[in-house]
């Protein structure tokens, strides 16, 4: 078979935990004559196929389950993941580029500190400036564009006083350099560029990884669905090659690829993730269906109206893009530093300057002390005060489960004091749980858990989860069968046991399901969705930390009520998406900063508008991709952590803040004064960036 | 001033040599997976059975 033949897909596989592991699948899957080479990136938890052109997604998806892992098909993606990994890829050669110069100037310059003098001392710094010019025209780029896009655009931010610094310094030294001077100050420029350049680097990696773990977590990107041909047979399609026209079969358990509109067969659908609604709705031949729902009984044909970007209902699209451009306003720390701080270096430079023109020092020596002013003021330390800090608090928020899509993120979640929660999984855990399992003697559960074993249906999976937890082991049964729509059926020593929708209808909304041996119900068991295990803690916990909470549904009021009672919140109830958005601006407008918390395709919105806002990994996809940050598991607590880590964050921010201007304080006078010699400026820049690393590092400890 | 003339460019040539190695290294994906690169030293090869 030749290489071109070979089709490459990346399958996201969250259980991949050991070296074992990566020893069971890569050599497992290629045993799978589909499949030629298996390779594991165990740090982004994928695991990239080469396999041959006929190789459907569930076969390669059951490979993976004969080898006991779960695996999620991965999309191609979009360009922007692999323009993202790009750029970091960039500034990281753009550091190790600015590394080498440095290490090299550094070498030279060690040199003439140490006393080399005449032809050693130019022939030194020409050496200096032969590596450093070509070394600040590749690695300075970065800083030069957004220097210049912010001139255009007549502001200013941390860059224009960097590139001018830069520029200015090695105009100077090479002036210097063919005069015969004394002080090149080569070493330093290419040193700030260093030092800033991993500042930016670090951002740059932090959001990279944050969006890694995301597009692992997009559990609709790249699935797709069983397609009908007009022949009628079937094959699968991604999601992506999903057209209008199409028919699709979704089997119960399964989550809808597109929307569209019921041709064959009736069935319930949770919209949990849509509406935030908690009971099911029923559908049947002619109703409209939505992309992400969950089809919970019976298969269904479905005509597809509109697939793709598309499939988001175009309102809440329209809303989100709204909704986002409040956010995009918001101006981080570290450029509202630069407001202030930029003006200030360049009159003090421009000061420098004159005065010691006024004193009669020549415009040469007024320039070179007006550079030393620019390179020792030069936000080195502040450049890197605020990326060492978030990326150091996002690596531990990581370890917790939390993702933060990106620094400003943290800076967001610092400043809420009020919490507007979802209630449909984000205070609950969006999925049914069984709930009295308790009043059910052994032997029955030893038959229910053998039964609901067999099934992919959503309630089966939540008996089985529950069962498997207290320690059942499954009856033995024999001849299972599932009827789509009704349950499982199986002989059980000479009687039938089944297990499926109750005989005389479901009371009210619940769902429920009956065991019943020879026709003769047994007992009967309801789901409901329940409240995260520690809603109650995270509610007293927001309290303390002086952040109020409330409830915004999309939920009805009945359902709504109990909760908001338990946890001692007020709610608002079947709100809309516009009503979530509405609701959060008036809030923004009473002066509170909005932490969102929220989950589904409603919530998208007003995760959008939040000041900061937050999904489990739970959520819809337009959830995940509308969040600040994303936070794993059944727990809510990680809110709480990630809230104190932001505040903590803030507090180790402000302190660099304050280090980097006391440095300040004390060397710019010395600067002003013409003292700064190029290693007092080496000392200075290499000390005060130590400092702020370190203090940066602070966080890593427990919180104390 | 004689040593200068070997020994400056050998210095900057293992420098250029450290720079060019990590590019390489860099472009060859070496730095994709580093938790991964870690592990693989715990896995055995598999044994072709022929």
């Amino acid at each position: 078979m030749t290489a071109a033949a070979l089709v490459e897909r990346d399958f996201a596989v969250p259980d991949i935990r050991c070296a074992s592991c990566i020893a069971k699948l890569e050599q497992g899957l290629v045993r799978d004559r589909r499949i030629a080479a298996a390779r594991v990136n165990f740090t982004e938890k994928r695991v990239h196929l080469s396999c041959i052109p006929g190789a459907e997604v569930p076969d390669l998806i059951g490979a993976f389950t004969n080898l006991g892992f779960e695996a999620h098909p991965i999309g191609t993606g979009p360009e922007e993941a692999g323009r993202a990994a790009e750029t970091s890829r960039d500034l990281l050669r753009a550091v190790a580029v600015a590394g080498f110069a440095m290490m090299n100037i550094m070498l030279l310059s060690v040199s003439v500190w140490s006393g080399a003098t005449g032809a050693t001392r130019d022939l030194f710094h020409w050496l200096s400036a032969l590596i450093a010019l070509p070394t600040v025209a590749y690695a300075g780029r970065p800083f030069f564009r957004s220097a210049w896009r912010a001139l255009r655009h007549g502001r200013t931010n941390m860059d224009v006083p960097i590139s001018i610094g830069v520029l200015l310094v090695s105009v100077m030294s090479l002036y210097e350099t063919m005069t015969h001077g004394a002080h090149a100050y080569f070493d330093g420029a290419v040193m700030l560029l260093f030092f800033l350049l991993c500042g930016r680097w670090l951002d740059s990696v932090m959001r990279d990884r944050a969006r890694g773990g995301v597009t692992a977590l997009l559990r609709n990107m790249g699935t797709g669905a069983m397609v009908v041909d007009g022949d009628g047979r079937t094959r699968w399609a991604d999601a992506t090659a999903l057209e209008p026209g199409m028919v699709m079969l979704v089997a119960a358990g399964e989550r809808l690829a597109a929307d569209g509109l019921v041709i064959g067969g009736a069935t319930r659908l949770d919209l949990s993730l849509l509406t935030g609604e908690s009971a099911p709705r029923d559908v049947h031949a002619d109703d409209p269906v939505h992309a992400g729902t969950l089809n919970l009984d019976a298969p269904l044909r479905v005509r597809v109206t509109a697939a793709g970007a598309d499939t988001a209902i175009a309102d809440i699209a329209r809303l989100m893009g709204e909704a986002a451009q409040g956010k995009s306003r918001y101006v981080r720390i570290a450029d509202r530093a630069a407001r202030l701080y930029a003006p200030a270096v360049h009159c003090l430079a421009l000061a420098a300057f004159a005065g010691w023109m006024i004193a009669g020092a020549g415009w040469h020596h007024s320039l070179l002390i007006a550079a030393a002013v620019l390179i020792i003021t030069c936000p080195c330390a502040l450049g890197l005060a605020v990326p060492a800090a978030q990326i150091v608090a996002a690596g531990e928020l990581m370890r917790k489960g939390v993702l933060i899509k990106d620094g400003s993120a943290l800076e967001r979640l610092a400043e809420v004091d009020l919490a507007l929660l979802d209630k449909t999984g984000t205070l609950t855990l969006g999925r049914p749980e069984a709930l009295d399992l308790d009043g059910l003697d052994d032997g029955k559960k030893s038959l229910v858990l053998a039964l609901a074993q067999a099934s992919r249906h959503p309630l089966s999976e939540a008996l089985t989860r529950g069962l498997q937890c207290a320690n059942i082991l499954p009856a033995a049964v024999t001849g299972i069968r599932e009827t789509p729509g009704f349950g499982v059926e199986a002989q059980w020593a000479d009687r039938v046991v089944t297990l499926g929708r109750p005989q005389g209808g479901e009371k009210g909304d619940a769902l429920a399901t009956e065991l019943a041996v020879d026709g003769k119900p047994l007992a009967s068991i309801r789901f409901a969705d329940q409240l995260r295990p520690d809603a109650r803690a995270v509610t007293a916990a927001l309290r303390t930390e002086g952040i109020d909470a409330m409830i915004l549904s999309g939920d009805r009021a009945d359902a709504v009520a109990p909760v908001a009672r338990e946890l001692g919140l007020t709610a608002q109830t079947g709100m809309s998406p516009q009503d979530k958005l509405a609701a959060i601006e008036r809030q923004e407008a009473a002066g509170h900063k909005v932490l969102m918390l929220g989950d589904g395709l409603n919530d998208g919105p007003a995760l959008a508008a939040g000041h900061a806002s937050m999904a489990p990994g739970s959520a819809s996809d337009v959830g995940k991709n509308a969040a600040d940050c994303i936070f794993l598991g059944d727990r809510l607590m990680p809110v709480v952590e990630t809230i104190r880590m932001a505040r903590r964050t803030q507090a180790i921010v402000k302190q660099n803040f304050l280090l980097a201007v006391g440095y300040n304080v004390i060397a710019v006078p010395l600067a002003f004064l013409g003292l700064v010699t190029p290693l007092v400026a080496a000392i200075a820049m290499s000390g005060s960036s130590l400092i702020v690393v370190g203090n940066a590092l602070r966080l890593k400890r427990a919180p104390g | 001033m004689n040593g200068l003339a070997f020994l400056i460019p050998i210095a900057l040539g293992l420098g250029l040599l450290g720079l060019g190695a990590f590019f390489w290294s860099l472009r060859q994906g070496q730095f994709e997976d580093l938790d991964g690169a870690a592990l693989r030293i715990f896995v055995e090869d598999e044994e072709e059975p022929s």
